[in-house]
Protein backbone atom coordinates (compact mmCIF):
# COMPACT_ATOMS: atom_id res chain seq x y z
CA UNK A 1 0.00 0.00 0.00
CA UNK A 2 2.94 2.13 1.05
CA UNK A 3 4.65 1.74 -2.67
CA UNK A 4 1.45 2.39 -3.74
CA UNK A 5 1.16 5.57 -2.46
CA UNK A 6 4.63 6.36 -3.52
CA UNK A 7 3.92 5.69 -7.21
CA UNK A 8 0.95 8.01 -6.91
CA UNK A 9 2.63 10.58 -5.71
CA UNK A 10 5.03 9.79 -8.68
CA UNK A 11 2.32 11.33 -11.03
CA UNK A 12 1.99 13.94 -8.89
CA UNK A 13 5.59 15.21 -8.15
CA UNK A 14 8.79 15.19 -10.48
CA UNK A 15 9.66 11.76 -9.57
CA UNK A 16 10.31 9.71 -12.89
CA UNK A 17 9.66 6.80 -14.38
CA UNK A 18 13.25 5.82 -14.19
CA UNK A 19 13.98 7.03 -11.19
CA UNK A 20 11.32 5.05 -9.50
CA UNK A 21 13.04 1.92 -10.57
CA UNK A 22 16.48 2.65 -9.47
CA UNK A 23 14.90 3.63 -6.04
CA UNK A 24 13.17 0.53 -5.72
CA UNK A 25 16.14 -1.71 -6.99
CA UNK A 26 18.36 0.03 -3.36
CA UNK A 27 14.46 -0.41 -1.31
CA UNK A 28 15.15 -4.39 -2.39
CA UNK A 29 18.90 -4.52 -1.96
CA UNK A 30 18.43 -2.76 2.31
CA UNK A 31 15.37 -4.99 2.74
CA UNK A 32 17.74 -7.98 2.68
CA UNK A 33 20.41 -6.27 4.87
CA UNK A 34 17.41 -4.99 7.35
CA UNK A 35 16.76 -8.72 7.31
CA UNK A 36 20.20 -9.78 8.50
CA UNK A 37 19.88 -6.70 11.42
CA UNK A 38 16.88 -8.50 12.31
CA UNK A 39 18.08 -12.08 12.42
CA UNK A 40 21.34 -10.87 13.98
CA UNK A 41 19.65 -8.49 17.03
CA UNK A 42 17.20 -11.52 17.66
CA UNK A 43 20.49 -13.47 18.18
CA UNK A 44 22.30 -11.28 20.27
CA UNK A 45 19.22 -11.32 22.76
CA UNK A 46 18.06 -7.36 22.14
CA UNK A 47 14.10 -8.18 22.74
CA UNK A 48 11.78 -7.87 19.56
CA UNK A 49 10.25 -4.56 20.02
CA UNK A 50 13.33 -2.77 21.06
CA UNK A 51 15.21 -3.62 17.96
CA UNK A 52 11.90 -2.89 15.77
CA UNK A 53 11.92 0.70 17.40
CA UNK A 54 15.66 1.26 16.56
CA UNK A 55 15.02 0.50 13.44
CA UNK A 56 12.43 2.80 13.11
CA UNK A 57 13.74 5.52 15.42
CA UNK A 58 17.50 5.42 14.68
CA UNK A 59 16.90 4.54 10.75
CA UNK A 60 20.83 4.34 10.06
CA UNK A 61 21.79 0.70 9.43
CA UNK A 62 25.76 1.15 10.29
CA UNK A 63 25.02 2.61 13.95
CA UNK A 64 22.09 -0.22 14.43
CA UNK A 65 24.48 -3.06 13.91
CA UNK A 66 27.75 -1.33 15.47
CA UNK A 67 25.38 -0.49 18.97
CA UNK A 68 24.10 -4.34 18.83
CA UNK A 69 28.07 -5.35 18.46
CA UNK A 70 29.40 -3.31 21.09
CA UNK A 71 26.26 -4.82 23.50
CA UNK A 72 26.96 -8.20 22.63
CA UNK A 73 30.60 -7.95 23.31
CA UNK A 74 29.90 -7.46 26.53
CA UNK A 75 29.79 -3.18 26.20
CA UNK A 76 27.97 -0.72 28.08
CA UNK A 77 24.78 0.68 26.41
CA UNK A 78 26.72 4.06 26.91
CA UNK A 79 29.36 3.06 24.78
CA UNK A 80 26.63 1.86 22.11
CA UNK A 81 25.16 5.07 21.60
CA UNK A 82 29.01 6.78 22.00
CA UNK A 83 29.96 4.76 18.74
CA UNK A 84 26.94 4.64 17.10
CA UNK A 85 26.65 8.77 17.23
CA UNK A 86 30.25 8.57 16.35
CA UNK A 87 29.68 6.37 13.15
CA UNK A 88 26.20 8.96 12.31
CA UNK A 89 28.43 12.01 12.62
CA UNK A 90 29.12 12.39 8.89
CA UNK A 91 25.14 13.17 8.42
CA UNK A 92 25.73 16.78 9.47
CA UNK A 93 28.26 17.56 6.47
CA UNK A 94 26.03 15.53 4.37
CA UNK A 95 22.56 17.55 5.56
CA UNK A 96 24.70 20.86 4.97
CA UNK A 97 25.72 19.78 1.31
CA UNK A 98 21.93 18.35 0.76
CA UNK A 99 20.03 21.36 1.85
CA UNK A 100 16.40 22.06 0.79
CA UNK A 101 16.77 18.96 -0.80
CA UNK A 102 15.19 16.94 2.03
CA UNK A 103 12.51 19.65 1.71
CA UNK A 104 11.70 23.66 0.97
CA UNK A 105 8.97 24.19 3.90
CA UNK A 106 10.19 23.42 7.48
CA UNK A 107 7.96 20.17 8.77
CA UNK A 108 9.19 19.02 5.04
CA UNK A 109 12.27 19.24 6.43
CA UNK A 110 11.65 17.78 9.64
CA UNK A 111 10.64 14.48 8.12
CA UNK A 112 13.35 14.97 4.98
CA UNK A 113 16.10 14.97 8.17
CA UNK A 114 14.84 11.40 9.26
CA UNK A 115 15.27 10.25 6.13
CA UNK A 116 19.04 11.14 5.72
CA UNK A 117 20.94 8.21 5.19
CA UNK A 118 24.19 7.73 2.91
CA UNK A 119 22.11 6.10 -0.44
CA UNK A 120 19.39 8.81 -0.29
CA UNK A 121 22.09 11.89 -0.43
CA UNK A 122 23.97 10.20 -3.19
CA UNK A 123 20.39 9.41 -4.97
CA UNK A 124 19.48 12.71 -4.77
CA UNK A 125 22.61 14.72 -5.53
CA UNK A 126 22.88 12.39 -9.10
CA UNK A 127 19.73 14.13 -9.67
CA UNK A 128 21.07 17.66 -9.72
CA UNK A 129 19.55 19.88 -7.42
CA UNK A 130 16.03 20.61 -8.82
CA UNK A 131 12.80 19.38 -8.39
CA UNK A 132 13.65 16.07 -9.67
CA UNK A 133 15.95 15.59 -7.26
CA UNK A 134 13.43 16.32 -4.43
CA UNK A 135 11.06 14.24 -5.60
CA UNK A 136 14.12 11.47 -6.25
CA UNK A 137 15.42 12.34 -2.17
CA UNK A 138 11.62 11.96 -0.98
CA UNK A 139 10.51 8.39 -2.42
CA UNK A 140 14.32 7.01 -2.18
CA UNK A 141 14.42 7.91 1.34
CA UNK A 142 10.34 6.54 1.77
CA UNK A 143 11.40 3.18 -0.24
CA UNK A 144 14.62 2.80 1.80
CA UNK A 145 12.73 3.18 5.43
CA UNK A 146 10.13 0.61 4.29
CA UNK A 147 12.29 -1.48 3.09
CA UNK A 148 14.47 -1.24 6.30
CA UNK A 149 12.13 -2.22 8.30
CA UNK A 150 9.61 -4.49 6.68
CA UNK A 151 13.67 -6.59 6.75
CA UNK A 152 14.11 -5.97 10.39
CA UNK A 153 10.82 -7.37 10.99
CA UNK A 154 11.38 -10.09 8.74
CA UNK A 155 14.30 -10.89 10.22
CA UNK A 156 12.93 -11.17 13.59
CA UNK A 157 10.27 -13.51 12.78
CA UNK A 158 12.71 -15.66 10.31
CA UNK A 159 15.42 -15.30 13.09
CA UNK A 160 18.22 -18.13 12.10
CA UNK A 161 16.72 -19.13 8.74
CA UNK A 162 17.49 -15.49 7.35
CA UNK A 163 20.48 -16.55 5.33
CA UNK A 164 23.79 -14.65 5.09
CA UNK A 165 24.18 -11.58 3.35
CA UNK A 166 27.15 -11.69 2.18
CA UNK A 167 26.23 -15.02 0.30
CA UNK A 168 24.16 -13.02 -2.06
CA UNK A 169 27.59 -9.99 -2.05
CA UNK A 170 24.65 -7.43 -0.65
CA UNK A 171 27.80 -5.83 0.87
CA UNK A 172 29.13 -5.45 -2.94
CA UNK A 173 26.08 -4.18 -3.89
CA UNK A 174 25.91 -0.92 -1.78
CA UNK A 175 29.48 0.79 -2.52
CA UNK A 176 28.79 0.06 -6.12
CA UNK A 177 25.04 1.46 -6.56
CA UNK A 178 26.93 4.63 -4.37
CA UNK A 179 29.92 4.68 -6.71
CA UNK A 180 27.66 4.32 -9.61
CA UNK A 181 25.88 7.25 -8.56
CA UNK A 182 28.94 9.44 -8.05
CA UNK A 183 30.60 8.76 -11.18
CA UNK A 184 28.70 11.58 -13.08
CA UNK A 185 29.90 14.00 -10.14
CA UNK A 186 33.38 12.55 -10.56
CA UNK A 187 34.05 14.10 -13.90
CA UNK A 188 34.74 17.54 -12.45
CA UNK A 189 38.78 17.52 -11.77
CA UNK A 190 38.56 19.42 -8.67
CA UNK A 191 35.83 16.41 -7.58
CA UNK A 192 37.95 13.95 -8.47
CA UNK A 193 40.70 15.58 -6.94
CA UNK A 194 39.03 15.76 -3.48
CA UNK A 195 37.47 12.10 -3.88
CA UNK A 196 41.13 10.72 -4.75
CA UNK A 197 42.68 12.27 -1.46
CA UNK A 198 39.40 11.43 0.59
CA UNK A 199 39.63 7.48 -0.58
CA UNK A 200 43.52 7.75 0.29
CA UNK A 201 43.11 9.50 3.82
CA UNK A 202 40.02 7.09 5.11
CA UNK A 203 41.88 3.97 4.03
CA UNK A 204 45.02 4.79 5.77
CA UNK A 205 42.72 5.65 9.08
CA UNK A 206 40.64 2.64 9.12
CA UNK A 207 43.01 0.05 11.00
CA UNK A 208 44.13 3.31 13.74
CA UNK A 209 40.17 5.03 14.68
CA UNK A 210 37.21 3.45 15.43
CA UNK A 211 34.56 3.51 13.06
CA UNK A 212 33.32 6.78 11.53
CA UNK A 213 36.25 8.94 12.42
CA UNK A 214 37.68 7.46 9.18
CA UNK A 215 35.36 9.02 6.77
CA UNK A 216 34.96 12.43 8.68
CA UNK A 217 38.73 12.50 8.37
CA UNK A 218 38.94 12.12 4.43
CA UNK A 219 37.21 15.15 4.89
CA UNK A 220 40.93 16.36 4.50
CA UNK A 221 40.73 15.53 1.00
CA UNK A 222 39.34 18.81 0.84
CA UNK A 223 42.86 20.35 0.85
CA UNK A 224 42.98 19.05 -2.83
CA UNK A 225 40.03 21.57 -4.08
CA UNK A 226 42.07 24.01 -5.36
CA UNK A 227 40.25 27.50 -6.01
CA UNK A 228 37.70 28.18 -8.67
CA UNK A 229 38.01 31.77 -10.80
CA UNK A 230 35.14 32.63 -7.88
CA UNK A 231 37.26 32.32 -5.36
CA UNK A 232 40.07 34.69 -6.37
CA UNK B 1 20.91 -2.85 24.55
CA UNK B 2 18.43 -0.62 26.56
CA UNK B 3 15.40 1.70 25.42
CA UNK B 4 17.31 4.47 27.34
CA UNK B 5 20.11 3.39 24.67
CA UNK B 6 17.61 3.27 21.68
CA UNK B 7 16.52 6.56 22.13
CA UNK B 8 19.17 8.29 23.18
CA UNK B 9 21.03 7.06 19.77
CA UNK B 10 17.59 7.87 17.91
CA UNK B 11 17.49 11.38 19.17
CA UNK B 12 21.14 12.28 18.69
CA UNK B 13 21.28 10.82 15.04
CA UNK B 14 18.20 12.70 14.50
CA UNK B 15 19.80 16.11 15.76
CA UNK B 16 22.90 15.70 14.21
CA UNK B 17 20.71 14.78 10.57
CA UNK B 18 18.47 17.97 11.28
CA UNK B 19 21.63 20.31 12.35
CA UNK B 20 23.35 20.21 9.21
CA UNK B 21 19.91 20.35 6.86
CA UNK B 22 18.83 23.48 9.64
CA UNK B 23 22.36 24.65 9.74
CA UNK B 24 22.98 25.06 5.80
CA UNK B 25 19.44 27.55 5.83
CA UNK B 26 20.27 29.45 8.57
CA UNK B 27 23.70 30.70 7.29
CA UNK B 28 23.49 31.93 3.71
CA UNK B 29 26.85 29.96 2.78
CA UNK B 30 29.19 32.11 0.33
CA UNK B 31 29.61 30.42 -2.89
CA UNK B 32 33.02 29.45 -1.47
CA UNK B 33 31.38 27.47 0.94
CA UNK B 34 28.72 25.83 -0.57
CA UNK B 35 30.99 24.38 -3.35
CA UNK B 36 33.24 23.60 -0.54
CA UNK B 37 30.20 21.94 1.35
CA UNK B 38 29.24 19.91 -2.00
CA UNK B 39 32.67 18.83 -2.27
CA UNK B 40 32.33 17.70 1.29
CA UNK B 41 29.63 15.57 0.55
CA UNK B 42 31.45 14.10 -2.42
CA UNK B 43 34.85 13.45 -0.38
CA UNK B 44 32.31 11.38 2.57
CA UNK B 45 30.53 9.48 -0.10
CA UNK B 46 33.65 8.39 -2.00
CA UNK B 47 35.50 7.79 1.24
CA UNK B 48 32.35 5.38 2.37
CA UNK B 49 32.77 3.76 -1.10
CA UNK B 50 36.11 2.84 -0.68
CA UNK B 51 36.32 1.69 2.80
CA UNK B 52 32.88 -0.41 2.52
CA UNK B 53 34.42 -1.81 -0.66
CA UNK B 54 37.97 -2.88 0.78
CA UNK B 55 37.55 -2.92 4.68
CA UNK B 56 35.94 -5.21 7.05
CA UNK B 57 36.03 -4.35 10.93
CA UNK B 58 39.19 -2.03 10.46
CA UNK B 59 40.60 -4.77 8.39
CA UNK B 60 41.11 -6.27 4.56
CA UNK B 61 37.21 -7.05 3.57
CA UNK B 62 39.08 -9.94 1.03
CA UNK B 63 38.68 -10.00 -2.46
CA UNK B 64 35.40 -11.38 -3.01
CA UNK B 65 33.78 -7.63 -2.76
CA UNK B 66 36.36 -5.45 -4.19
CA UNK B 67 36.00 -7.64 -7.26
CA UNK B 68 32.14 -7.17 -6.93
CA UNK B 69 32.08 -3.27 -6.90
CA UNK B 70 34.80 -2.95 -9.18
CA UNK B 71 32.59 -4.91 -12.05
CA UNK B 72 29.85 -2.84 -10.62
CA UNK B 73 32.00 0.52 -11.55
CA UNK B 74 32.92 -0.36 -14.68
CA UNK B 75 29.32 -1.29 -15.89
CA UNK B 76 28.77 2.35 -14.41
CA UNK B 77 31.52 3.65 -16.37
CA UNK B 78 30.17 2.07 -19.49
CA UNK B 79 26.45 3.54 -18.84
CA UNK B 80 24.84 0.18 -17.55
CA UNK B 81 21.80 0.52 -16.36
CA UNK B 82 21.53 1.50 -12.80
CA UNK B 83 19.48 -1.60 -11.57
CA UNK B 84 21.68 -3.82 -13.55
CA UNK B 85 25.13 -2.23 -11.63
CA UNK B 86 23.60 -3.52 -8.81
CA UNK B 87 22.76 -6.95 -9.81
CA UNK B 88 26.42 -7.28 -11.42
CA UNK B 89 28.26 -6.41 -8.23
CA UNK B 90 26.34 -8.70 -5.74
CA UNK B 91 26.64 -11.39 -8.25
CA UNK B 92 30.00 -11.19 -8.61
CA UNK B 93 30.91 -11.35 -5.44
CA UNK B 94 28.37 -13.84 -4.35
CA UNK B 95 29.68 -15.81 -7.70
CA UNK B 96 33.01 -15.57 -6.35
CA UNK B 97 32.00 -16.52 -2.52
CA UNK B 98 30.20 -19.80 -3.86
CA UNK B 99 33.31 -20.69 -5.36
CA UNK B 100 35.15 -20.58 -2.32
CA UNK B 101 37.36 -16.75 -2.68
CA UNK B 102 37.11 -15.41 0.20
Amino acid sequence: MFILAVMCSARRTALERGDLRDALALGAAITVVGMSFGALAAAAGVPPLLTVAMSVLVFAGGSQFLAVAVVAAGGAPVAAVAAGLLLNLRHLPFGLAIGDLAGRTFPARLLGAHILIDENVAFARARGSGPRARAAYRACGALLFVGWNAGTLVGLLAGSAVPDPASFGVDAAFPAALLALLLPSLRAPDARRVGLGAAVVALAATPFLPPGLPVLVALLGLLFAGRTEADR
Amino acid sequence: MTWTAVLALAAGTYLVRLAGILLRDKVTLPQRLARLSDLGATALLVALVAAAALTEAGGFAGWARPAGVLVGGVAAWLKVPFVLVVVLAAGTTAGLRAVGVG
